[in-house]
């Protein structure tokens, strides 16, 4: 098994000249886990982002490791997985097609692919609706299906970033199942304010001491 | 890896677009009104190849204008850029969105072409001269409009900035190519539109890799 690090020195993010965390590091390695506390609007999601590099920080920055080998910065994205309320999947493709798509990006050969979507699909009991547009889905099942896109290609870092939003108790369950397991050999990141969100992860921060 | 996943986003984009008609709809539309508006400007009058290449590609600026900024801006307004940016690199999201743009510039450009011939008795006396200096033409638009697109995705707004920061980037294009094109139709041969074509293939390459080169930091923030 892969080990993998991550660290975060000194990051800044300033946005309409409003200062939105500052100087914050972090270092997690394989096992880690942590919960990324804080009030609405106090930059939780901006530091999910800045994180699994979808939008950068002012200053500072974000080291990926893979087996102690540093990951180039163009290619941090095949280390990690995101479930989150602005990620959102094509409406126009079925289940099974998203799913083929982003795997298909995300590996070489094809071998395998139907298997491990299929497990997934059954996991999250959306199998018998995988050749639905995802456009009919509930918000739910949605949420489901960005879990599903969120590990399927087993990252090494998994962010989530209010993870039960619109779930039911089943689909909650499915998450903390999902988490537990990715948190024995990979990096858990948690952004929430629910109690027992933050119960998965072994330390928290909160970024308003980041102000 | 780059080619694989340049294909699979244009696959996608594809068939995304066969199942919602989200750009092709509107633009058949377009092609229809502009090319109908065409026909009752010019009447019953004669008008000669010099005026109707400039209508021609009036028809085909405006309609690329209109249609190649959908991709990008699909993609952030239904927030599906996110799951794009955690999959795969810039790099085969900007080629598979230009292959794209440029399977539907073609597509419309072969309509427009087609109505504009039978509604305006369009006279191409040099087609291979014609032929070669559209598809070049076309080349260069969809590349310039499709890193202009990527750059406006981020803007809010997006309708009127497109034409706004498009026209300054494409209008050495189109000075070139609508030269060229009323050259051909008017019979000059194709070693004397050389010169043009030059030009053409030169807007395109350069263009398309300042794009390749650019785009990265377009898309990352």
């Amino acid at each position: 098994m892969k080990s993998i690090e991550i660290v975060c020195d000194n990051l800044s993010k300033i946005y309409s000249g409003k200062v939105i965390f500052k100087n914050l590091s972090l270092k997690l390695s394989s096992g880690n886990s942590v919960s990324i506390l804080g009030k609405n609007g106090s930059g939780k999601s901006t530091l999910i982002k800045i994180l699994s590099g979808i939008i950068s920080a002012n200053k500072g920055s974000i080291t990926v490791s893979e087996n102690n080998i540093p990951v180039p910065g163009n290619l941090c994205y095949t280390k990690i997985g995101l479930i989150s309320p602005y990620l959102n999947l094509y409406d126009e493709l079925t289940a099974y097609e998203n799913l083929k798509f982003f795997c298909g990006l995300k590996n070489n050969s094809d071998i395998g692919i139907d298997e491990k979507i299929n497990f997934y699909l059954n996991r999250v009991k959306l199998f018998d609706k995988r050749n639905e547009t995802v456009k009919n889905f509930s918000s739910g099942m949605k949420q489901k299906l960005k879990l599903i896109f969120a590990v399927i290609n087993e990252p090494g870092i998994l962010y989530m970033d209010e993870p039960g939003t619109n779930l039911d108790s089943e689909g909650i369950d499915i998450v903390y199942e999902t988490a537990e397991e990715h948190k024995k050999n990979g990096i858990l990141v948690v952004a929430t304010n629910d109690k027992e969100d933050i119960k998965l992860c072994e330390r928290s921060i909160n970024i308003e001491d980041y102000k | 890896m780059l080619l694989k996943n340049s294909y699979l986003v244009f696959k996608k984009d594809l068939s995304s677009e066969l199942r919602t008609r989200y750009v092709i709809n509107s633009l058949l539309m377009f092609v229809l009104v502009t090319i109908s508006i065409i026909r009752f400007a010019i009447g019953d009058e004669k008008a000669d190849n010099e005026i109707l290449t400039g209508l021609l590609w009036i028809a085909v600026f405006f309609t690329s204008v209109s249609g190649l900024s959908r991709t990008f801006v699909k993609e952030e307004e239904k927030e599906t850029s996110v799951a794009l940016k955690l999959s795969t690199g810039s790099d085969s999201v900007i080629i598979g969105k230009l292959l794209f743009n440029s399977a539907l510039t073609f597509s419309l450009n072969a309509l427009i072409l087609f109505l504009f011939v039978i509604i305006t008795d369009y006279q191409i006396k040099n087609l291979s001269g014609f032929l070669l200096v559209l598809i070049f033409g076309n080349l260069g638009l969809v590349s310039a409009s499709t890193i202009i697109a990527a750059i406006i995705s981020k803007a809010n707004s997006k309708g009127t900035l497109y034409p706004v920061l498009s026209f300054p980037v494409l209008l050495p294009l189109l000075i070139t190519v609508i030269n060229a094109t009323k050259l051909a139709s008017l019979g000059a041969e194709t070693d004397k539109l050389f010169g043009e074509i030059q030009i053409l293939v030169s807007y395109f390459i350069v263009v398309t890799v300042a794009s390749l080169m650019l785009f990265k930091y377009v898309w990352e923030d």
